[in-house]
């Protein structure tokens, strides 16, 4: 590798913006008052949105999008789709979060900070071309994510989660390491084509491979939160301040989906026989588990923890399929979840008021009859989140039954069929509870009246239909970033 | 705009949901009133679509075709034949009397609930003019939201357990249609149901794919054995919901069979023909022996529904036996016709007998049949309507009710007379159930002091009550514009079922 070049950063520039931004924030912070601290949230919002500019302009252009770094980053448009969602929704995710942390005196600069050096390890996640960018990636994504779960730090259960998270998130990246220094040893190297290229032309030590591969698939399924790999899901959305939860129940998942799909479509793509049956299972499980456990459950913020699992269990059915269509279809899958969990988290936030979290599903009893607008809100998405058709989560689905159907599981996607109809049960009692309950006796104080907030939340819901009805060119537009 | 009639037609009724919603939720008056002017308008350009529609061609008119999901391959297809076009009028019809019924009986909520009918009909009719599988599917999953919404908003007691069970059991029943769908994709790279229907598909493949609608169109319709959310459903269930799931979401299922089960999977039809003949003979007989034992009005006529509608798919696939078998066109299409003029007659029967119960649920509060006796004394105008329903109901000659039963029980004759004599026990029983239930309700000493105090029909429920007897009658002893809208196209069905693709 020679020394560094122009051509080596130019595709760089959305990162290199966000890190340099993120500097420049961090220091600035420290001068603003706690009055003022409205500044340095408007300003975390303006740095995303124009590093998603940045990232937009980028890939319109070829020179832009390229390799960096001999290989070892790489633009394409799996890439771009994955950042500027990524961008987007924590975007929204810091839109919300404000009326939420204020009454909580967890309006802090820390926050701000935290997420966006978590969101610049996804953005270098996603355009991993070699073992260590996606190895550091992950870790520069998981090491502010342990730290944000503690934000609220006099909270027993928030560090409880804290410890947890870190523990298995340790052990899991521990795993993943351990699995990528096997597929060193057999292949002799770190770069995604390389290892391709090795294993194609010679597939050498399937014995150490294969047992590479499960550790990393170990990994991957720990990040993605797959079953039997998910025990510090529901704890950590629990756990955590639901600011951080809508952070942590958004973006990483796509960052989950692109780690899966660097590691295993870009380097270990041979190995598809041997992968293909190890996601089959986890996929089976998270859809059982999660859909089965998630019906007992009261509180919300567990509910859409085990929601989650089992939708991972749909995103890995299309990543299964191996087909530029199925990696389309789990792309679209997260993306499009990640926009959806934000208006889902961001109606938890709307509910919750100072010194009252509104985590338990009968906290939303009665919406209805007193805020019409919110309890129709709610209703979009836990449609969109059941996957009901002309809501953007039908779109999502069909393309994941799809995939599924297509590379010859055809069991797979009636399983998968029947654990949706399963999962549209605690959907509707989301629902049942807004719609048909009376609300309780004692009125509660007013909703904060943040006018971006109900802005965004509004447009956030209502995009899901949108998207369910007009998501042809987005679908699209996955299909052609996979493709090449 | 006569080229984008039927998107007029989906889409009206959705500007008039939200304009609803937005000006009408502080006043409840002018909600009902922007819903009942935009339901007025999409029936009048439903009728300006029949006038507009050539019947004897048969053929698909009022195409609309768009390219919209291009990665499935999904088009914005919209075309109607003679079927669509029946189906069309008989829902914007019954959302004008639906909404009219609804007047001052709901006061809670009213923008919303009329938002929910608007957007219902909207569905329905996209369900009746989609060409293209999946936007079908989309449209006829999409219409569980509002009905769900209506049934738990403004049901009965038991609202909640009825309507997560009408849910769960139709979104049950047609999830694994969906799947049935992508495998034809993946086989055929196509959503179009004139492609699909020309497509040869080996028996094995077909007979999966028709168990996958059977699955889904069974539940809806529904038959014997998958019926039991349809009493709970409809006892729950406001009027106008009750009317508007009688009346049309019941004929959905009746649809599906039309457009996918036939055309699609012929052969595997013919095969499982004897299926749903058995289905549909124990739906006849058994459901309505179990009518005749009901305590609750509103369950005696959601079981006789089941009873009714089992005469449309025993007219549907009888046509396969006289067409294949005996080789009887005419036949065939004399069956298809009586299943179809069924459907329709059923429409206008069971939503006037659900109005009716609606009436006197209004005033007393109770839909049991012992709360009531004598009502013709203190009600005669109501009573009157009742007893014309009710031989309707029971089929009697004159009524529309008589002309489709008659028709598939002839048809059928030619193919069993056991098949024959089976369903024909329905006049028996329909007859005894109904009429009893009349006699029960209306007839006899005064039973009580509510009943003695109530007071009859007034103009706006007479106008509801009309419009279902006039329609009921209008066909009763003149289906011939009817049966001449829909005939070409029956005989284009027909064409399809001798059609073999193995």
């Amino acid at each position: 590798m020679g020394p560094i070049s122009m051509a080596d950063l130019l595709p760089l520039v959305p990162e290199s913006f966000l890190l340099g931004s993120l500097c420049i924030l961090l220091l600035a912070d420290l001068f603003i008052r706690q009055s003022q601290r409205a500044v340095t949230h408007w300003l975390a919002i303006a740095m995303l949105l124009l590093t998603a500019g940045l990232v937009w302009r980028a890939s319109g252009d070829s020179a832009l999008a390229s390799t960096a770094f001999g290989g070892m980053f790489v633009n394409d448009g799996v890439a771009a789709i994955c950042k500027i969602f990524i961008l987007i929704s924590t975007a929204l995710v810091f839109v919300y979060a404000k009326p939420y942390l204020i009454p909580r005196r967890l309006f802090q600069g820390e926050f701000y900070t935290l997420v966006l050096f978590a969101v610049l390890g996804m953005m270098f996640l996603a355009s991993a071309g070699n073992m260590l960018t996606a190895y550091l990636g992950l870790e520069l994504l998981a090491l502010p994510s342990y730290a944000l779960v503690a934000l609220d730090r006099d909270n027993g259960r928030s560090s409880e989660a804290a410890m947890k998270y870190f523990v298995l998130g340790a052990l899991a990246s521990g795993m993943l390491l351990y699995g990528i220094s096997m597929i060193y040893g057999a292949t002799g190297s770190l770069d995604f084509a390389s290892i391709r290229g090795a294993l194609v032309s010679n597939a050498p030590h399937p014995w150490l491979l294969s047992f590479g591969l499960v550790f990393i698939v170990i990994g991957i399924a720990f990040k993605l939160g797959a079953v039997p790999f998910h025990m510090w899901v529901p704890d950590v959305y629990q756990g955590s301040p639901t600011a951080v939860t809508m952070f942590i129940g958004s973006a990483p998942k796509i960052a989950g989906f692109v780690l899966a799909y660097r590691l295993l479509e870009d380097a270990l793509a041979p190995l598809f026989a041997d992968w293909r049956g190890m996601l089959a299972v986890l996929a089976l499980l998270s859809l059982a588990i999660g859909n089965l456990v998630a019906i007992a459950q009261t509180n919300l913020k567990r509910m859409l923890a085990y929601s989650t699992i089992s939708h991972v269990g749909f995103l890995l059915l299309g990543l299964m399929a191996g087909t530029i269509e199925g990696y389309a279809a789990s792309l679209f899958y997260a993306v499009t979840y990640a926009i959806t969990a934000t208006a889902a988290f961001g109606m938890i936030v709307y509910m919750s008021r100072a010194g009252f979290e509104a985590e338990e599903i009968d906290d939303f009893r009665g919406l209805n009859q007193r805020n019409g607008w919110y309890a129709l809100l709610v209703l979009l998405v836990m449609a969109s989140l059941a996957g009901i058709p002309l809501f953007v989560g039908f779109l999502a689905k069909l393309q994941v039954l799809k995939a599924a159907v297509d590379s010859g599981m055809l069991w797979l996607a009636v399983v998968a069929g029947a654990f949706a109809v399963i999962g549209a049960f605690y959907y509707l009692r989301v629902i049942k509870v807004v719609y048909f309950d009376d609300p309780p006796a004692e009125a509660l104080p007013a909703a904060p009246a943040d006018l971006p907030f109900n802005l965004v939340l509004g447009a956030n819901a209502l995009a899901l239909v949108g998207l369910g009805v007009l998501g042809g060119p987005l679908m699209a537009w996955c299909v052609r970033a996979v493709a090449g | 705009m006569s080229h984008h009639l039927l998107s007029w037609l989906i889409w009206l009724p959705v500007l008039g949901a939200v304009a609803a919603v937005v000006l009408g939720h502080s006043n409840a008056q002018r909600a009902r009133w922007i819903a009942l002017a935009t339901a007025i308008a999409t029936f009048v350009l439903s009728i300006g679509l029949y006038c507009g529609y050539s019947a004897e061609a048969g053929s698909l008119q009022f195409v609309e075709k768009y390219l919209w999901l291009g990665v499935l391959n999904v088009h914005y297809h919209l075309a109607v034949d003679g079927i669509s076009v029946a189906l069309i009028v008989l829902t914007s019809f019954t959302t004008v009397l639906v909404l009219i019924g609804a007047w001052s009986a709901i006061e809670e909520k009213v923008h919303q609930y009329v938002a929910c009918f608007l957007l219902l009909e909207a569905l329905m009719i996209g369900v009746f003019c989609a060409r293209d599988a999946l936007l079908f599917y989309m449209f006829f999953e999409a219409m569980l939201i509002p009905m769900f919404i209506i049934i738990g908003i403004w049901g009965g007691p038991r609202r909640v357990y009825a309507t997560i069970k009408f849910f769960l059991y139709t979104f049950f029943g047609s999830i694994f249609m969906l799947i049935g769908l992508i495998y034809l994709y993946l086989k055929t790279g196509s959503f179009d149901l004139d492609y699909l229907a020309r497509y040869p598909l080996s028996l094995t493949e077909q007979i999966w794919l028709f168990l996958s609608f059977l699955l889904a169109f069974s539940v809806k319709v529904p038959m014997f054995p998958v019926h039991t959310w349809l009493p709970d459903a409809h006892v729950e269930a406001p009027t106008g919901g009750s009317v508007i799931l009688a009346a049309i979401m019941l004929k959905i299922g009746g649809y599906g069979f039309l457009r996918f089960s036939l055309p699609i999977t012929p052969d595997a039809s013919h095969e499982l023909a004897w299926l749903v003949i058995a289905m549909s003979l124990i739906a006849v007989v058994y459901i309505g022996f179990v009518a005749l034992v009901q305590e609750d009005m509103k369950k005696l006529i959601a079981y006789s529904s089941i009873s009714h509608m089992g005469f449309v798919t025993l007219g549907a696939f009888v046509a396969f036996e006289l067409a294949r078998e005996v080789g009887a066109g005419d036949a065939a299409r004399l069956a298809l016709q009586g299943s179809m003029v069924q459907m329709i007659s059923h429409g206008f029967i069971s939503a006037a007998m659900f109005s009716c119960v609606g009436v006197v649920y209004d005033r007393m509060h109770s839909r049991m049949i012992k709360d009531y006796g004598g009502v013709a004394n203190t009600m005669p105008w109501f009573a009157a309507f009742m007893v014309f329903f009710a031989m309707a109901n029971s089929g009697l000659p004159g009524t529309s009710g008589f002309v489709g039963e008659f028709m598939v029980i002839v048809a059928s004759f030619q193919a069993s007379p056991l098949i024959a004599a089976t369903a024909a026990i329905t006049l028996v029983v329909g007859a005894a159930y109904t009429l009893w239930l009349v006699k029960r309700v209306l007839f006899g000493e005064v039973a009580n002091p509510q009943v003695a105090a109530l007071t009859d029909i007034n103009a706006r429920e007479a106008i509801v009550l009309g419009g279902f007897a006039a329609a009921t009658l209008l066909f009763g002893v003149w289906p011939a514009p009817l049966t001449e809208l829909m005939d070409a196209s029956l005989q284009q069905v027909v064409q399809q079922l001798m059609h073999v693709k193995v």
